[in-house]
């Protein structure tokens, strides 16, 4: 018999050191980030003149700019997000099967679709954006694309996670009555799998209306750039308005979510 | 009276006129956008020269690739280190159910507007306020931070159970061992989730915020791009993704450790896993 001890550890003696391994560490990379980091102090003495130097030449925002200027370029954003949410399903949902370990039982193609979708998450929309402003040159097209291919990898690492963890019930039983391959995804996963689809694609769409909006900085279309020719141009009145505009259409993105969310689930 | 029984698993009517409005506004839209095929397809020749020029990797500029890399985890340490040291304060000031109105509303608005500006937005105002390099990175980062996981931890705050709150102030606590016995205690593992998901995130915006010269890899990966240095591009992308794959497996060996308790030694020891915190794996 174990004698009872005197002491009681929430933690085993393991379990600490790996955890005091991991403070160090963090401690450890804190500091060397902290004492080898390039910050030129000269530039920092007059910040608060700086900030408020742009703030009054912000200040106030141009509003007769919205109709000629911004309108346009806020309804391209919009459509981007969602051209770019939209195509991004259908390339999604093939690597998104492939890497759902129980639908696909073969490790190499779970493997390679899942490094197909950490691949597409890694390169951030905006690097993405560049890629296909060399490709396809300026415009929404590049922006349309490099929102798909970012949103890719979120939306099928999403879906994979979301037909793993289907119950195995009603999939076992339609496997006894003789159903394929296909049957089995359309009336076994896809009813179970529908509501977190749905609210993966909205919340994806969300947060594409915001990206989209920044993606002009590097050609892509969209109010970015607008706000990119403002801000070569030091128009700062100009910029606040479109920074403005850009604040007021993603609350309007974010309350549509929430109410498109609660209706769907 | 023979109503024949609805056919199972029939898409529904409003299902059918969805897709149709989600087509024809596909359809709309990219006509709005001017997307032709033609334009496509000469897409698709400059994209096979592209990718020609690419390939192989140039890796013969790895000074200034590390140089870049390391800026960039830099940025990414510290700005997740200030973030989770300012959300920490300002999501127990935003929690309803520890905290009075009149300190609540004020730390949402801090919130929510850190979250609804982009990190590239805000790093164009730091850039202006503090100069190009790495400082206005970190600042334009801890800005997201704080948006982000000041939301999560406010949420996952007001999700706890109050009887311990109240069992320790019934023992005369302080204010302030209250809150470090009786409600950090029980969010502590959803916070290492969100900070780990975090500075995951922030590594990866890191390679980013370069772009409009607020420090990083991404300013060495868009003037390699300016001067059409497509096979430095390549390399510079390659270890990207190399350097964000290895923060994830840390990211989820961190999750191990202090999520699910594990340990050296014996694996036995491991408690079941509490619930996993949901909104951290809603994002990516």
């Amino acid at each position: 018999m174990n004698a009872v001890p005197r002491e009681w550890h929430r933690y085993t003696s393991g379990q600490r050191l790996a955890r005091f391994t991991f403070y160090f560490f963090i401690v450890a990379a804190v500091v060397a980030s902290a004492r080898t980091v390039e910050i030129i102090p000269e530039f920092l003495y007059d910040a608060p003149e700086q900030m408020k130097d742009l703030l009054t030449r912000m200040w106030p925002p141009e509003f007769r700019y919205y109709p000629d200027g911004i309108h346009d370029a806020l309804i391209e954003t919009i459509h981007i997000a969602s051209l770019g949410t939209l195509l991004s399903i259908f390339i999604a949902l093939p690597f998104g099967l492939l890497a759902a370990r129980n639908l696909t039982p073969s490790p190499t193609l779970n493997y390679l679709a899942k490094l197909v979708l950490v691949s597409s998450r890694s390169v951030n929309s905006l690097v993405w954006a560049l890629l296909f402003v060399g490709i396809f040159g300026p415009g929404a097209l590049a922006g349309t694309l490099a929102i798909a291919f970012r949103s890719v990898g979120f939306v099928g690492k999403l879906v994979g996670e979301a037909l793993e963890e289907t119950p195995r019930g009603p999939i076992e039983a339609l496997e006894a009555a003789g159903a394929s391959t296909g049957q089995r995804v359309w009336y076994g996963y896809w009813p179970q799998i529908r509501p977190a689809f749905w609210s993966i694609v909205l919340l994806r769409w969300d947060i594409n209306v915001r990206e989209s909006a920044v993606l002009g900085l590097v050609g892509a279309g969209g109010i970015g750039m607008a706000m990119q020719a403002a801000i070569d141009l030091f128009q700062w009145e100009r910029v606040a308005m479109i920074l403005l505009s850009i604040f007021i259409i993603v609350i309007v993105a974010e309350i549509a979510v929430t109410a498109l969310r609660k209706r769907i689930l | 009276m023979n109503v024949p029984a609805p056919r199972p698993f029939r898409v529904s009517t409003g299902a059918r006129v969805g897709f149709l409005l989600l087509a024809l506004y596909a359809f709309y839209a990219a006509s709005q956008l001017d997307f032709t095929w033609d334009r496509f397809i000469t897409g698709l020749d400059n994209g096979a020269r592209f990718i020609g020029r690419m390939f192989p990797p140039n890796f013969s500029n790895w000074e200034l690739l590390i140089k870049g890399l390391v800026e960039s985890l830099q940025i990414a340490v510290l700005a997740s280190l200030g973030g989770i040291l300012i959300s920490l304060p300002v999501s127990l000031l935003a929690s309803r159910n520890l905290m009075p109105s009149w300190a609540t509303w004020p730390a949402r608005a801090l919130i929510a507007v850190c979250r609804s500006l982009h990190p590239v937005i805000v790093a164009i105002f730091f850039v202006k306020a503090v100069g190009f390099g790495a400082l206005a990175g970190i600042l334009a980062l801890v800005v997201a931070s704080i948006g982000f996981i000041g939301k999560l931890f406010t949420e996952a705050i007001e999700e706890i159970s109050l009887k311990q709150v109240e069992a320790v102030r019934a023992t005369g606590a302080s204010f302030a061992n209250v809150i470090l016995f009786g409600v950090l205690p029980q969010v502590f593992s959803r916070f290492v989730g969100f900070a780990t998901y975090q500075t995951d995130s922030n590594l990866r915006s890191s390679t980013m915020v370069g772009i409009v010269g607020a420090g990083g890899i991404g300013g060495t990966l868009f003037a390699a791009f300016q001067r059409f240095d497509y096979d430095f591009v390549c390399a510079i992308l390659l270890s990207i993704i190399a350097l964000i794959m290895v923060g994830e497996m840390l990211a989820n060996l961190i999750r191990a450790v202090f999520v699910e308790g594990l340990g050296f030694g014996s694996r036995d020891g491991k408690r079941p896993a509490p619930a996993v915190p949901s909104a951290a794996k809603e994002f990516d």
